[in-house]
């Protein structure tokens, strides 16, 4: 019983913790594609970068880029969690 | 050798390379007719997602569209990339680790309810055919422009080449043929956008040339010329609300695809699952950072070559020529004075179809007959992988969740084969006649299809994972309230068009037009099925540890 409270310990901070990654990753996706992309697109565009404004980049190529990085930053934050989590669960095995 | 025997000998290559594809990987029992056995590799899942995801409108249209749109081309750019976040992050990793076969198979077991299985089967099937019918339409339309075969002799030729893999190797034939597709479909893409970037810029590298040169610069500055809006500036096509409101349709809808979401089901691991998104956003990004520069690009170019030029003189070059033929570029000159007024107003002499930037590039660029052959090919290719996965979807919609799941329990895994095998066939035959008598309103499907998988399967999906309370009675409520919503708004804004109405039976939705509309039926899906699910009980104990079990990590070979 002992181990089974345990372990309910483990799958809910290893889930807090996916929770995180996913709302700071959403804040991001959301910041770049809604704000810099949509909704400031007419003060953004008074910047320049190289041949066109800055937040026609960002709707027409900077936000794919980012969205690569976020898919990419989850996947590697979560290979790292479920490593941190296996190790847990074999200290507790070992006490 | 002439450019269509190059195109007829290249497609009839890949073709073979399919069937073989097809034969190589025939099948014999379920879990690789409807999953690929879940053991696709990592990167081979990627690429096959990449061409399941990018339709004959990617390839051929998508260019154009954002030419036309200009900065508001960004609803397509950011919109059919950006729904790959919400299904890395929210959706992909929780469905492997269910680890069943469908979408439907999730909502039925999640919300223990046959009924909601069948309204997420049927939610599938309306989804997968609305969509389908573009694809096969679009292999018919590519025969007819590079090989003037007649449209119908070609959709029938796309159903026959699909049809083979699809029956001898189900999922598993689909999706390597898809993988080798992908690769097919990039090259096609890419090898006329660096010539005519290089052509244009001097640098052959599209996706640099598209921010370091002054093309767009100078794209903006003739459209103020011409008295058109100006390429670069937002919002002079679409109101923020609109282009808003789009983006998060095409987003959540892309989310909400089954034909995309089951892909990773089939894959080995949660961990393959995320890293197949990876993948998946590289190889499709590829395409979509190249697709503005050649949008921007041809336009430039195409304006540059015909706009106050005299007529005879623009109609005596080559491809002006050829397109001319097609219908895809005509000339009227209106007020005679023997040039081409080319403008925003009434005056404009000059009428050009969007998926002509994507088709004519190779020849403006001045490329081989054998890059146009390749685009040919690669059109086909598009097209042809996406209906394949549309195909197996709306099968095992029907076979596996509403034969086997709903009506007969017992059934063999022989059975269950055959009558996957005949559901195949018959959703061939069915998707071959949608493409040969397209419904009128072929342009409004796409709007249709992302509106639906945003308001019902996305919603229901997120909140099966997310929240423990939810019960079936939310998610019915919620999933019907999407639809219905969705549908009804989709079919007033566009009467016009659907049901032949004397112009709109209303204009928009509070501003919002039929293919953003699509989030007002998601929100209230969200609002009903919350509201709806705290009124009614809990979900049952086992249902609470199935959903615990789906969040909890996998930890097997790979990780301890």
């Amino acid at each position: 019983m002992n181990q089974k409270k345990q372990l309910n310990e483990r799958q809910k901070w290893y889930w807090k913790k996916n929770i995180r990654f996913i709302i700071s990753l959403l804040v991001v996706w959301a910041a770049v594609a809604y704000g810099g992309g949509i909704l400031f697109a007419k003060p953004l565009s008074n910047i320049q970068l190289f041949g066109v404004s800055f937040s026609f980049w960002i709707a027409h190529q900077g936000a794919i880029i980012v969205f690569f990085l976020l898919i990419l930053t989850y996947a590697i934050r979560m290979d790292r969690l479920d490593r941190e989590y296996a190790k847990l669960l074999k200290e507790d095995r070992e006490g | 050798m002439s450019v269509e025997a190059i195109t007829i000998t290249l497609v009839v290559i890949t073709f073979i390379i399919y069937t073989g594809i097809g034969w190589w990987s025939r099948v014999k029992d379920t879990s690789s007719f409807y999953v690929a056995g879940q053991n696709v590799p990592t990167v081979a899942n990627g690429a096959a997602i990449a061409a399941d995801w990018m339709s004959a409108a990617s390839f051929i249209s998508m260019a154009g569209l954002v030419a036309f749109l200009g900065y508001d081309g960004t609803i397509y750019l950011m919109g059919w990339t950006g729904g790959y976040v919400l299904l890395a992050l929210l959706l992909a990793p929780y469905l492997r680790k269910f680890g069943k076969f469908t979408v439907p198979d999730f909502i039925g077991d999640r919300f223990y309810s046959s009924s909601a299985r069948a309204v997420a089967a049927i939610a599938t099937i309306f989804i997968s055919l609305t969509y389908i019918s573009g694809q096969m339409r679009g292999v018919g339309i590519v025969f007819s422009r590079y090989l003037q075969v007649d449209i119908i002799v070609g959709v029938l030729i796309g159903m026959a080449v699909v049809g083979f893999f699809a029956l001898l190797g189900g999922m598993k034939g689909v999706t390597w043929t898809q993988a080798v597709q992908y690769f097919v479909i990039i090259i096609a893409f890419l090898i006329p956008a660096c010539a005519i970037s290089a052509q244009l810029t001097g640098n052959p590298v599209p996706q640099l040339s598209f921010i370091t040169s002054d093309i767009v610069e100078r794209l903006s500055q003739i459209q103020i010329d011409l008295g058109m809006t100006e390429y670069m500036a937002p919002f002079t096509n679409l109101s923020m609300l609109n282009v808003f409101m789009m983006t998060l349709a095409l987003m959540a809808g892309t989310a909400g695809l089954p034909h995309v979401i089951v892909r990773f089901y089939t894959v080995k691991s949660v961990r393959a699952a995320r890293w197949s998104a990876v993948w998946a956003i590289i190889f499709i990004g590829l395409l979509y950072l190249t697709a503005p520069a050649v949008g921007a690009f041809a336009k430039y170019n195409l304006i540059d070559t015909i706009a106050d030029k005299p007529v005879e003189e623009v109609q005596d070059i080559e491809w002006v020529k050829k397109w001319e033929t097609t219908g895809l570029l005509q000339f009227d000159d209106k007020n005679g004075d023997g040039n081409v007024n080319y403008t925003a107003g009434d005056d404009n002499e000059v009428m050009i179809d969007g998926d002509i930037i994507v088709l004519s590039t190779p020849e403006i660029a001045n490329l081989a007959p054998f890059i146009i052959a390749l685009v040919a090919a690669g059109g086909l290719a598009a097209a042809l992988s996406t209906a394949s996965g549309l195909l197996i979807t709306m099968t095992s919609a029907v076979s596996h969740d509403i034969y086997y799941r709903i009506f007969n329990k017992s059934a063999s895994e022989a059975q269950r084969l055959r009558v996957g095998r005949i559901t195949l066939l018959i959703a061939l035959l069915v998707a071959a006649y949608v493409g040969i008598n397209p419904p009128g309103f072929a342009g409004e499907v796409v709007a249709l299809a992302f509106g639906l998988g945003a308001a019902s399967l996305f919603p229901v999906i997120l909140l099966g994972i997310f929240d423990k309370r939810m019960n079936k009675e939310g998610a019915i409520a919620g999933i019907l309230t999407g639809l219905v919503f969705t549908l009804f708004m989709i079919g007033t804004i566009l009467s016009e068009s659907i049901f032949g109405t004397e112009g709109a039976l209303i204009d928009s939705f509070f501003g919002i037009n039929a293919q953003g509309v699509g989030v007002v039926g998601m929100l209230l899906n969200f609002i009903v099925s919350f509201i709806v699910s705290r009124m009614t009980t809990e979900p049952p104990q086992e249902i609470q540890e199935l959903i615990e079990d789906v969040r909890a990590p996998e930890i097997d070979e790979d990780v301890s």
